[in-house]
């Protein structure tokens, strides 16, 4: 089983980028459970949602507290709230920010970590540019397919034209489809990408 | 058809399968996603003839369901905690009275102190009202359990409750099989109530009973839930031909025929339990999982012969009965009686506390070597506890508890997140 937490922000579509990765799953003809942490919805408070993807039936209905990914829409948050709490040792970490993993003081977090599985991306500008709102939950979510390759970016497609109609999809669908390159790009940059060594080969 | 949806709306579409007449639902976390989807369909015209009626409060929902239900129409509402003690008078007139109202209780904790998050104190409250009240254990289950229950209700003209649990159901998004049309057709007749108001044949439905006939109409009510324990397995049977799955029935066992140890729970838990279960069997534990889903009528001969081969049980219930100790434990010892088995109870989740998997572990190890008190509460910060208490043998006036609690907590407010 995978499991996925999802931190940022009320009006941030926290709790849709967990459920649209949970539809994303189905659709590649897995099991997947996508819950809210269960809160009254206040824009700008913190929000958490979940995700789990497995091939078999998911009972379980705790939180997650050991993630083997955490997507990270607002950086503001690294200063109010562990957001990395229980994050499995090679585990996965996507964070919307202009600027880097190193910028953002993150580095001794890394150290002792897969460094290739940190990654940052401008979700918000890319929401702002395609969809003409500053929403990043859906570019994340297909930075996420192009970091882990839990998910496919079609699939994320597919959920996005299952939420979404008309221009909103079709902004969406161009956000996801730049957020996807711009992740490939800095993992084929990154010193031990493992996509690297595929080319290569 | 196969879907990755949420709880709430798959239990709307579920309710529009089965065609109902009249709905009226006052909004209140976490049922408002099934009212707010429902009212959209009958809207978009997609239910038509069926009525969505906006009432001013729950009281008036549930007043509302009556005079439809009266009336012949097949009424349907849904509401949780505050929600469902305001409406407590007319709960049990509708039983009182044998309308087959279909509710769902989105199962969540009563304040004070306030609280919006999941426990069964809302619908365990209403435990006596003579509504039958059935847990789902998953979303899928909370479809199912709904078109049963109209089946049911309608044949027995009582009004049934179907409970899932707050958030961890309502909003949680997972695959579930939405029924055809044509099955839940098939399954479901028309509503051919049981006494109807009619001016062409005027009866009166609520009429004032006295001493020497309310004894008879209250043991009818009973009599009824008996005729449901017999009924809902042969429904759930039926219900497996025609949708070709395993839901409902008054009881559903796990791993147990082995079980030294056994534990008992309602609704969406026992995923997490039978998640624990299969671990610790693995590692050589011989321990199961019995799960009620018919909480009213209570299947005590069910529990009973479930309970038959094990040495010990565990009742885990999201409900604490305040100067007593467990709600649902005391009807599984009343089950039990006579037996000599050695019962636990562990009362958690209270106000959406986690239940978490480890917490289970380590409680189900006390229990099989009996080193439980006879009422456990799972996860209590007894530090915060006997501060609260130590402050009120100190001072005389010692304050607000709930505010006490969180300042010890190091809490300022509620944690939304």
């Amino acid at each position: 089983m995978f499991q996925i937490r999802v931190h940022g922000r009320g009006g941030q579509g926290v709790v849709t980028a967990a459920e649209m990765l949970s539809v994303a799953a189905f659709e590649e003809g897995r099991h997947a459970q996508a819950f809210p942490s269960f809160g009254s919805e206040r824009t700008g408070a913190p929000v958490v949602a979940f995700c789990r993807i497995s091939d078999k039936e998911i009972r379980l209905r705790e939180p997650i507290m050991e993630p083997d990914a955490v997507i990270i829409q607002d950086p503001t948050l690294l200063h109010q709230i562990d957001v990395f709490a229980g994050l499995k040792q090679d585990g996965y970490v996507l964070l919307n920010s202009q600027h880097s993993i190193e910028e953002l003081g993150l580095s001794e977090l890394v150290k002792d970590r897969r460094a290739e599985r940190f990654c940052t991306l401008h979700a918000t500008e890319l929401g702002l540019k395609h969809v003409g709102r500053p929403i990043p939950n859906v570019p994340l979510l297909a930075g996420f397919a192009a970091l882990s390759g839990i998910i496919r970016l079609e699939s994320v497609i597919l959920a996005i034209n299952e939420k979404f109609k008309g221009k909103v999809a079709l902004g969406n669908i161009a956000a996801a489809e730049e957020a996807y390159q711009l992740v490939r790009q800095m993992m084929n940059h990154h010193p031990t990408s493992p996509l690297k060594e595929e080319e290569h080969a | 058809m196969l879907k990755q949806t949420e709880g709430s709306k798959a239990v709307a579409e579920a309710i529009g399968l089965c065609r109902p007449e009249v709905i009226c639902a006052y909004p209140i976390s976490p049922q408002t996603h099934i009212v707010e989807a429902l009212g959209e369909m009958v809207k978009s015209g997609e239910l038509a003839p069926c009525e969505f009626i906006n009432v001013e409060s729950e009281f008036a929902a549930m007043s509302v369901a009556i005079g439809a239900s009266a009336a012949g129409a097949r009424a349907y509402t849904a509401t949780a905690s505050q929600g469902l003690l305001f409406m407590a008078e007319a709960v049990y007139n509708a039983s009182g009275l044998g309308l087959p109202i279909v509710m769902t209780v989105a199962n969540r904790a009563i304040g004070a102190p306030i609280n919006i998050w999941n426990d069964h104190s809302d619908s365990l409250s209403q435990r006596d009202s003579g509504w039958m009240q059935l847990f789902a254990e998953t979303n899928q289950e909370a479809v199912d359990l709904h078109i049963q229950a109209f089946r049911l209700a309608e044949e027995l003209s009582m009004p049934i409750m179907v409970c899932m649990d707050g958030f961890i159901l309502t909003h949680a998004f997972e695959r579930i099989d939405i029924p055809e049309q044509n099955q839940v057709d098939s399954y479901l007749p028309p509503f051919d109530p049981r006494q109807v108001l009619d001016p062409a044949e005027p009866v009166s439905i609520g009429a004032m009973v006295g001493p020497e006939a309310f004894m008879e109409v209250r043991y009818l009510a009973h009599a009824k839930q008996m005729q449901a324990i017999e009924r809902i397995p042969q429904l759930a049977a039926e219900f497996k031909q025609v949708f070709g799955r395993d839901s409902g029935g008054l009881i559903r066992t796990y791993r147990i025929d082995d079980a030294e140890t056994v534990i008992i729970a309602m609704g969406s838990v026992l995923g997490t339990i039978k998640d624990t279960v299969d671990e610790m069997r693995e590692a050589g534990h011989k321990i199961g999982v019995l799960g009620i889903i018919s909480y009213r009528p209570f299947p005590l001969d069910q529990v009973r012969a479930a309970l038959k081969g094990c040495r010990r049980f565990l009742v885990l219930e999201k409900s604490l009965a305040v100067g007593m100790g467990g709600i649902v434990a005391t009807d599984v010892r009343m089950a039990v009686s006579g037996t000599g088995l050695k019962g636990f109870t562990a009362i958690a989740g209270l106000g959406g506390r986690p239940i978490t998997k480890a917490s289970l572990h380590k409680l189900f190890r006390q229990a099989e070597v009996e080193a439980l008190p006879p009422v456990t509460f799972l996860d209590l910060d007894w530090d915060v506890v006997n501060k609260q208490l130590e402050r009120e043998r100190q001072t005389r006036h010692s304050g607000p508890i709930a505010e006490n609690v969180l300042h010890d907590k190091g809490i300022v407010s509620a944690k939304f997140g």
